[in-house]
């Protein structure tokens, strides 16, 4: 039989593939990248979610998510150590079970980093451009990496005998180890960044004309503690905590007595009271005017102060000084909850007061340069991070912002992007932000249940007479495990689902790096199961244009 | 610290993951899946039974080397995917009746033992109707006789080929065109009902299991483990419909997962007779949120709602999450065997 059509059938079988269901679409899907929530609450600017996704592959995974990591910070072992993580406040997956424990993985790739001797990627071509950096703490590392990379030639001239401004001399040992301050800079500087410690600037002008630069960055930081006025406070055994914390760092411990109290209701305060602990204070206490709910201090370094048996009188001031003795006044909040004295005192028995009471910029070297405004002690910039005088631009503590770690080192990587477009005479965009991956985006059936890992705390008795590093790092396994809880918010992380569920097998799977899946719309009816069932929500619809 | 690893972001609740082995990864993840019903078909946007369809063959093509052929009662499924000359099966495949399909299937499994080609396996497949209503017959006959066929009920609830009418297997309440909330009426009626699945255990066949399309990976290992048995074995899914049930095109596993969860749908395997293992509630839910998310139950909600229905259809989901043992904290339900079962089985599986 010559004829090889099928039995019994008067025309040629065809397959459905010549319907092309995709005419019946009214909607189609498309893969976007959403902004997650951690990258958007990180004040660096880091890209969370990306270094997550590395890492949680483990093995050569963790050098990827390392790379991507310092891309925007350089110091992630620093930072994985005295960030207060906003980052995890901004978790989505704490709306599931605990938000991921982000700062941790940090800190565990920075000390990976460290210990198997990570280099930072190759500058660019040299450009022969000149950038004067003042200050070495963490926005001018952040700063001078940023343009080094760039191929740009960067001096910092640092005036205290070491680099690393308050993360040296503000932050204990105790919270950061010196070893990784150290060698976390040292890998900056071996990209070619020039460090002139013991050098201070005084005049800003001079310098800039003498060394040639073409542009400077501005990064004093906030040194000059405030002070009060306490009547009878001008005597020997009153100091401030800045003052304090820096002796510590010298290795000129301040003279303190037994019953040491700390004034103030920040961090450093909490800082002074921990130290003032190590240095022999039987239970220092802090005396703050409002409530602990109004303390600024951070949560986590309240905690840890609470369980080394520092203790804490809220609403109250120190009305005054007499030898031993400090006259206590309490206080009560008004309707719009601001302390307000109440006329009645108390006496307390002291031998050392600290006062911490925050810190203003030593701005003296702004002398001469015409356009630059202050304000409330800080120097105003542009959305370039540039000052009111062309060329000059600044930077962590010294500008209006808060005054974290994180915020000075995006500071330094933001700044760095405008000082190159300055010098390249093509003013740097905004960076381009995706739409917020929120809560309601995601798809939360698809996550396995997992609690979070806690990093384990160094045992108390040990923390009250040392300076060693109090909170541990994660072993590989929990840091790994830990990576795994992201939930990858608004980014495919390649989970298949998409080419699984769809009813018209309209999803392909091409398998490239980046984009491992594309839409078939010759085929894709435009129903949506794909979208609904994106764990991540990478995944939209948008009207199909008629 | 003792950390229970490796552990992988959606474990196995995702189809596949760039973490896992390629051994723990779900046939539907494979990029060389056999696509046992190809692109174009003609079924609804958001159909469960196509995406039902596939899961189901291409798993069991995978159990069977490729070796497989299927019948096909009449129903959407055939209707949709077959309409002449065209075709999306890209297996053997034969249509004969709506009531013949289980039949027709031991026909072919008769003719390839007697042709000593006990290396191709025989798949019969359907909808509701033309398994529980239609070709009932013929299904409990293929049962009674150890036919070595497995059988697949793509479960919609109803007729919808036809235009959405009740079937034995539509849930009471529910709309359809033959049961309009009219004159007092809340939709269908509440009454015995008839759960295949049980009937199916009745004839204690090797293997009988319930899945939905809400969990691709579960009803893939039923249908690979229905593949290791001989003789008649049964696997009913549950498959929404977005047409008839009034749900949205991209709820459709949705859908299915609330009706799961909510314990309306019983998820379970058995051999032999016996209950062996049920899929526990994960996130219970009440019945309100899987029931408000269709149309067909929209005349519970309009007005002041009927509260009285609610309250029936909740008594029935929480009468299967005890007899099942649906629930974490409920004992192994191994020792509910068919009679048990039977005892207190006013209505199965909704």
């Amino acid at each position: 039989m010559s004829d090889t059509r099928p039995f019994a059938i008067t025309l040629d079988v065809g397959s459905s593939l010549a319907n092309r269901t995709g005419d019946w679409r009214t909607e189609r899907p498309q893969y976007v990248r959403r902004l997650p929530p951690c990258n958007h609450g990180c004040p660096a600017g880091e890209d969370i979610q990306a270094w997550l996704y590395e890492a949680e592959s483990g093995g050569g995974g963790y050098e990827r998510a390392w790379r991507k990591l310092v891309a925007d910070n350089p110091l992630p072992a620093v930072m994985g150590r005295v960030c207060f993580h906003p980052c995890e406040t901004a978790c989505n997956r704490a709306q599931l079970d605990e938000a991921v424990g982000i700062n941790s993985v940090e800190r565990f790739l920075g000390d990976e980093a460290i210990s198997a001797g990570w280099e930072l990627p190759e500058p660019h071509a040299v450009t022969g451009k000149r950038v004067l950096v003042v200050g070495s703490g963490p926005s001018g590392l952040s700063v001078a990496y940023q343009l080094a990379l760039r191929g740009h030639h960067v001096t910092i001239r640092e005036q205290a005998p070491k680099p690393g401004g308050m993360m040296r001399y503000g932050i204990p040992a105790y919270r950061l180890p010196r070893d990784v301050l150290d060698a976390e800079i040292e890998r900056i500087l071996a990209l070619g960044v020039q460090l002139e410690c013991g050098e201070r600037v005084g005049d800003l002008r001079a310098a800039m004309r003498e060394g040639a630069y073409d542009a400077t960055f501005l990064a004093v930081g906030a040194h000059v503690a405030k002070h009060t006025e306490i009547p009878g406070g001008t005597a020997s055994h009153v100091l401030d905590a800045i003052a304090m914390l820096h002796g510590l760092e010298e290795g000129e411990p301040p003279q303190i007595g037994r019953t040491v109290v700390v004034y103030g209701g920040g961090d450093t305060a909490l800082d002074a009271a921990r130290s003032a602990k190590r240095l022999g204070a039987s239970a220092p206490l802090i005396i703050y005017r409002r409530t602990r709910e109004q303390m600024p201090a951070h949560a986590t370094e309240l905690a840890e102060a609470e369980q080394e048996g520092i203790t804490f009188r809220w609403l109250s001031t120190i009305a005054g000084v007499d030898g031993g003795e400090l006259k206590i006044e309490r206080m009560e909040l008004d309707e719009n909850g601001f302390p307000q004295p109440t006329g009645e005192y108390e006496r307390l028995s002291a031998d050392t007061v600290v006062l911490a009471l925050g810190q203003d910029a030593d701005l003296e070297l702004l002398g001469g340069l015409d356009g630059i405004e202050i304000v409330d002690h800080t120097v105003a910039v542009d959305e370039q991070m540039m000052t009111g005088y062309p060329g000059v631009f600044a930077g962590g503590d010294m500008v209006p912002a808060e005054r974290m770690v994180a915020v000075a080192i995006g500071h330094g990587r933001r700044a760095a992007r405008c000082i190159d477009g300055w010098l390249r005479d093509v003013p740097a965009r905004p960076e381009p932000q995706a739409e917020l991956a929120a809560f309601e985006e995601i798809n939360p059936w698809y996550y396995s249940d997992a609690p979070r890992t806690v990093r384990p705390l160094l045992e108390e008795i040990r923390r009250q007479s040392t300076f060693e590093e109090v909170v541990k790092g994660l072993d590989e396994a929990s840091a790994l495990y830990e990576a795994r809880r992201c939930l990858s918010c608004g980014n495919c992380f390649s989970c298949d689902n998409c080419f699984g569920v769809c009813p018209d097998n309209a999803v392909l799977k091409p398998g490239g790096a980046g984009a491992p899946y594309a839409f078939d719309l010759d085929y894709c009816k435009g129903c949506g199961i794909c979208v609904t069932e994106c764990p991540c929500g990478a995944i939209e619809m948008i009207p199909e244009e008629t | 610290m003792s950390t229970p690893l490796p552990f992988y972001q959606t474990g196995t609740f995702a189809v596949g993951g760039r973490l896992l082995d390629e051994d723990d990864r779900a046939v539907q993840s494979d990029p060389e899946r056999s696509n046992a019903i190809t692109k174009g078909h003609r079924a609804c946007q958001g159909c469960g039974e196509a995406l039902g369809a596939r899961v189901v063959l291409d798993a069991a093509l995978r159990a069977a080397d490729g070796r497989l052929v299927a019948a096909n009662a009449t129903g959407c499924l055939e209707v949709f995917s077959t309409p002449y000359p065209e075709s999306s099966w890209r297996l053997p495949w034969i249509h004969s009746l709506f009531a013949n399909a289980p039949a027709v299937a031991t026909g072919v499994a008769a003719a390839l033992r007697a042709k000593g080609r006990t290396d191709i396996r025989v798949v019969g497949q359907g909808g509701d109707g033309g398994t529980v209503d239609i070709g009932f017959a013929c299904l409990s006959g293929m049962f009674e006789r150890g036919d070595d066929v497995l059988y697949v009920c793509y479960d919609n609830q109803g007729y919808m080929n036809t235009g959405v009418q009740r079937s034995g297997a539509t849930p009471p309440a529910a709309r359809t065109a033959t049961t309009e909330p009219l004159g007092g009426h809340s939709g269908n009626s509440f009454g015995q009902g008839k759960s295949a699945p049980l009937i199916a255990m009745a004839h204690e066949i090797p293997y009988v299991a319930t899945a939905t399309v809400a969990d691709l990976r579960d009803l893939e290992q039923k249908v690979t483990r229905a593949m290791s048995f001989h003789g008649p074995r049964y696997i009913h899914v549950l498959v929404p419909c977005p047409l008839g049930w009034g749900s949205a095109t991209g709820e459709t596993i949705l859908i299915a997962r609330l009706a799961k969860e909510s314990g309306l749908f019983p998820v379970f395997e058995a051999v032999e007779g016996r209950i062996t293992s049920v899929a526990r509630i994960r996130h219970k839910v009440a019945v309100e949120e899987y029931l408000r998310r269709q149309k067909r139950f929209a005349h519970l909600f309009a007005g002041d709602g009927r509260p009285d229905v609610l309250a029936r259809l909740q008594t029935l989901a929480n009468r299967n999450i005890e007899r099942y043992g649906l629930l974490d904290d409920a004992d192994e339900p191994t020792d509910i065997g068919l009679l048990d079962a039977l005892a207190t089985s006013e209505r199965g599986p909704v």
